[in-house]
């Protein structure tokens, strides 16, 4: 991925008319380049196996991801933060992408990163590496989208025997709905606590496979799904109901006891929404179902949106971010990751891995992976096992 | 003299049949040979006068009651209910039979010093009526005359102070009832019988009851044991509003019953050729039909649903009857059965309905989906005695747009119904069990039921339940040129023309089936043998 200020206008352009289009016209390429060496004591080479395809990769690749990441990313850099791979103390292992003061060299760490929560580091420009939030956005790492890569210690999540590539690429998205599950806060005890997710792609999917083992608070668990298998799918995986969107706010209102005012607006809602979406319809869409003094959580990726925020004033709704992983306040201080493993096996989510593409077909993949609810797909990913340069 | 009604042998030389398409029609070609066409009676000859015989009616009642000005007293509470909104369909021209009765009705209580007077739409569950449709159905006079004083009130089956609860049959049928109508000297009912399920003991029965009362017999057993609803001795349905309705009168209720009936002359003369055989048009009945057809085809479907509501049909009044319910409701009946009934010489694989515009929940409304499903199955399968005019396991093809739209003001829980459990079952026992509770019980449909203009939350779930009968019945239901996604929500086959779905058909029952349409409207009921 370069930082070419022509190919993201085009892939811009190409992407309004074709969603996935700017795999093959803007700044994505595929090119054979030296692999990247580890930059300090505690790296490794890591072989990737699977690397999936993201929402936020596909925004960039599109180049419709926010300026806010202009300083937190180094070109060019290898894509793909999704990774199960082979490392070269002979471990198969799952990245945790987060490149925070520890793997970057720097000590004393940041204060959030002190206190465990990665996620939150205020370094993430500093140290031996080149500016990079995570791996796959960093100039020094590498990314999945590759056949080698570079990866600390302290990224290194080693998969359990008998578990296939296909469920542990599905760790990474899942340790991100874990972390929006758990970031909600409690219902009372005996209390009906009626929560919705908002969108039915891997992340939605993965949310509600975490709502349903996690939070046995949530009572009743509404799914706001486009596309059948993506409906079917959220039944399985624990949805009491699923609703395609323009029959959110009825289905709300009918499980919340709620009336419909004149105008649409509900005059209650569900306690929780979690919008797995990320975009200025959906978010408006989850405030409009949010109870006065509920809690709408962003899983999702937004970018610039516009929305009226009257609602979110009157009822004091809040309006929470949540990003990538950590420990776990509401588990105890169990790491995501960890909790997400259970949620993958106890679910089964490697079934959402539904279509795996050469890197030579990259541009295939990005296509499939940005129609992916429309073709009956979930997680699109790149199969690098039959790689021959591997 | 009017002719009776007809059953044509479809042949070689038969025109194309019309067909209704909602707000619309086609002329179908059926298999000549093995099809044939049943045609309602013609009009029945009207009252001369129908005021004049209303007041007869009131002056020499029938059954065990005397006169009604000698129940009439100075002092006396009096409350005058009358049917509601779903009758007569299409809506008669002024004015309408409630009007002429409650006005004879209110000239014999001023006569008597009468002054406390209620008059009460016995709506049920159904939507509550506007002003204008007050009006219409009883007049400028008597609707200036109450309704500014508050005397003019619409049932409410949800409010706990305004019921009062009369006991349980000896089947343990709960009988609640508007408590102002029970409560006083003498309750007169206004009834317009459109077909022959309407009036007797459900006129009160049903009409001012509460969902508490209501449940014991609009639910998938008793309609499933209404074969047919037109049919007294063979419906459930009436059997369990009979049963309520003595309770009522054991109870001390005095009701005073006025039954009035309407011949089938349905439309107004610019469309007479919709109630005329085909073979009969003439030059300019073609002309009509051509110049309407190409006219709709023009309009947008919310125009045309606008000029098919606007219609008012010079229905006339055939006969009325006042007195002791089961006495008038037996007079009345013989009189509806000779409008209505056809003989039909045995059943058919196949039943081919064209459903109107209209049926009795979207006057002035839109038939959604649900309320095609309940005006193909629950009310035009019903329109039978004897015997289903369609074989069991045969196939009904219905002809209607079934577009995905509902009236938000009217159907909300309707909405929520289409949304919510057509998705996860169409069988009625499982919506009974696992739906009907919450719907009936939802503090917002309540709300909008008691003061906006909308259907009570368990209404679309009696629409379902109404067709109850023919889904157990029928090997298959095929609509044709409706909207397939719809169309599919419901359960049902899409098919894009006639030809198609009678195609589709022999899927069911064989080549060759038997194809039997019943050309309605106007109404009229299969006497099946």
């Amino acid at each position: 991925m370069d930082r070419s200020v022509a190919r993201f206008a085009a892939a811009r352009l190409a992407s309004g008319w074709k969603a996935g289009s700017g795999g093959r016209a803007g700044p994505l390429r595929l090119a054979d380049i030296e692999p990247p060496s580890p930059p300090g004591p505690g790296w490794q080479v890591v072989r990737p196996r699977l690397a999936g395809i993201c929402g936020s990769d596909l925004a960039t690749v599109d180049g419709r991801s926010s300026r806010w990441f202009e300083p937190l990313v180094s070109f060019p850099f290898v894509p793909g933060h999704e990774v199960v791979g082979d490392a070269a103390d002979g471990r198969r292992v799952v990245i945790e992408p987060v490149l925070h003061c520890r793997v970057r060299g720097i000590d004393p760490p940041c204060p959030p990163c002190e206190a465990g929560q990665t996620n939150h580091c205020e370094r993430l420009v500093g140290g031996h590496l080149q500016p990079g939030l995570q791996t796959g956005y960093c100039a020094d790492t590498g990314g999945g989208w590759s056949l080698a890569l570079v990866a600390h210690s302290l990224q290194l999540h080693e998969v359990p025997d008998g578990w296939s590539d296909e469920a542990a690429v599905m760790i990474e998205p899942t340790a991100c709905a874990v972390h929006g599950a758990l970031a909600a806060p409690p219902g009372g005890s005996g209390e009906e606590l009626l929560a919705v997710v908002i969108g039915a792609g891997t992340l939605g999917l993965a949310t509600i496979a975490a709502i349903h083992r996690l939070r046995p608070d949530v009572t009743a668990l509404l799914s706001v799904a486009k596309h059948p298998e993506q409906r079917r799918l959220a039944t399985t995986l624990g949805a009491t109901a699923v609703v395609e969107p323009d029959e959110l706010r009825r289905a709300v209102r009918r499980v919340s006891g709620s009336w419909i005012l004149d105008n649409g607006q509900l005059t209650g809602g569900a306690a929780v929404v979690f919008d797995c979406v990320g975009s200025g319809e959906s978010i408006a869409g989850a405030l409009a179902v949010t109870a006065p003094g509920g809690t709408v959580v962003l899983l999702g990726m937004p970018g610039h949106v516009g929305i009226d925020l009257t609602g979110l004033w009157q009822r004091e709704i809040r309006l929470s971010g949540t990003y990538a992983y950590g420990p776990e306040p509401a588990a105890g201080g169990r790491h995501s990751f960890d909790l997400a493993a259970e949620v993958v096996e106890a679910a089964g989510l490697e079934r959402l891995v539904s279509a795996t593409y050469s890197l030579d077909r990259y541009g295939d993949a990005i296509e499939h992976a940005a129609a992916a609810g429309r073709r009956g797909a979930v997680k699109v990913a790149f199969d690098l096992r039959q790689e021959k340069r591997r | 003299m009017p002719r009776p009604g007809f059953v044509l042998e479809v042949d070689r030389s038969t025109p194309s049949i019309l067909t209704w398409h909602g707000e619309g029609f086609r002329l179908e070609r059926l298999p000549p040979g093995r099809s044939r066409v049943i045609y309602a009676p013609e009009p029945l000859e009207p009252l001369d006068d129908p005021d004049d015989a209303v007041r007869d009616a009131l002056l020499h009642p029938l059954g065990d009651c005397p006169p009604l000005p000698e129940l009439l007293f100075a002092g006396m509470r009096l409350t005058i209910a009358f049917d509601d909104i779903s009758l007569p369909l299409p809506p008669m021209q002024r004015p309408d039979n409630r009007q002429r009765v409650i006005e004879g009705v209110l000239d014999l209580a001023a006569a008597a010093g009468v002054d406390d007077v209620v008059l009460i739409c016995a709506l049920a569950l159904h939507r509550r009526m506007t002003e204008a449709e007050l009006r219409h159905a009883i007049g400028d006079r008597v609707y200036d005359a109450f309704a500014p004083h508050g005397t003019l009130l619409q049932h409410d089956a949800e409010d706990p102070s305004g019921l009062v609860y009369l006991g349980q049959t000896d089947q343990g049928e709960d009988v609640e009832i508007n408590k102002r109508a029970a409560e006083s000297d003498l309750l007169v009912y206004v009834n317009i019988n459109l077909v022959a399920m309407d009036g007797g003991h459900k006129s009160v029965a049903t009409g001012l009851a509460s969902y508490r009362s209501l449940r014991h017999h609009h639910n998938v057993k008793t309609m499933r044991h209404s074969r047919s609803f037109m049919d007294q001795e063979h419906s459930e349905l009436h059997s369990s509003n009979w049963r309520m309705g003595r309770l009522i009168a054991a109870s001390g209720v005095k009701v005073f019953q006025i039954e009035t009936t309407l011949n089938n002359d349905t439309f107004p003369e610019q469309m007479s050729f919709l109630q005329r055989r085909e073979w009969e048009w003439t030059a300019r009945d073609r002309a009509t039909y051509l110049a309407t057809t190409r006219g709709l085809a023009m309009t947008t479907p919310r125009l045309a649903r606008s000029i098919f509501q606007s219609i008012k049909s010079p229905h006339s009044m055939t006969g009325v009857h006042a007195g002791e319910v089961e006495a008038v409701h037996a007079a009345t009946t013989a009189r509806v059965y000779r409008q209505q009934l056809v003989d039909v010489d045995g059943q058919t694989d196949i039943a081919v309905f064209g459903l109107p515009h209209l049926c009795p929940y979207n006057v002035n409304s839109i038939m959604n989906p649900i309320l095609v499903m309940c005006m193909g199955l629950g009310y035009l399968f019903n329109m039978y005695r004897g015997r289903p005019l369609v074989r069991q396991g045969g196939v009904a093809i219905l002809s209607h747009p079934t577009p995905w739209a509902f009236h938000p003001v009217h159907h909300p829980s309707y909405i929520d119904f289409f949304e919510e459990v057509l998705p996860a079952t169409t069988d009625p026992i499982e919506i009974e069990k696992t739906y009907e509770e919450r719907f009936a019980t939802d503090e917002w449909y309540r709300h909008l039921y008691r003061t906006s203009h909308a259907y009570h939350g368990v209404h679309p779930f009696y629409m379902w339940y109404w067709g109850a009968h023919a889904l157990e019945h029928l090997g298959r239901v095929i609509i044709v040129g409706g909207d397939p996604k719809a169309v599919r929500r419901l359960g049902f086959s899409p098919a894009s023309t006639l030809t198609d779905a009678l195609e589709m058909a022999t899927d069911t029952v064989g080549r060759d089936p038997s194809i039997t349409h019943l050309h309605c409207p106007p109404i009229m009921i299969a006497d099946v043998h």
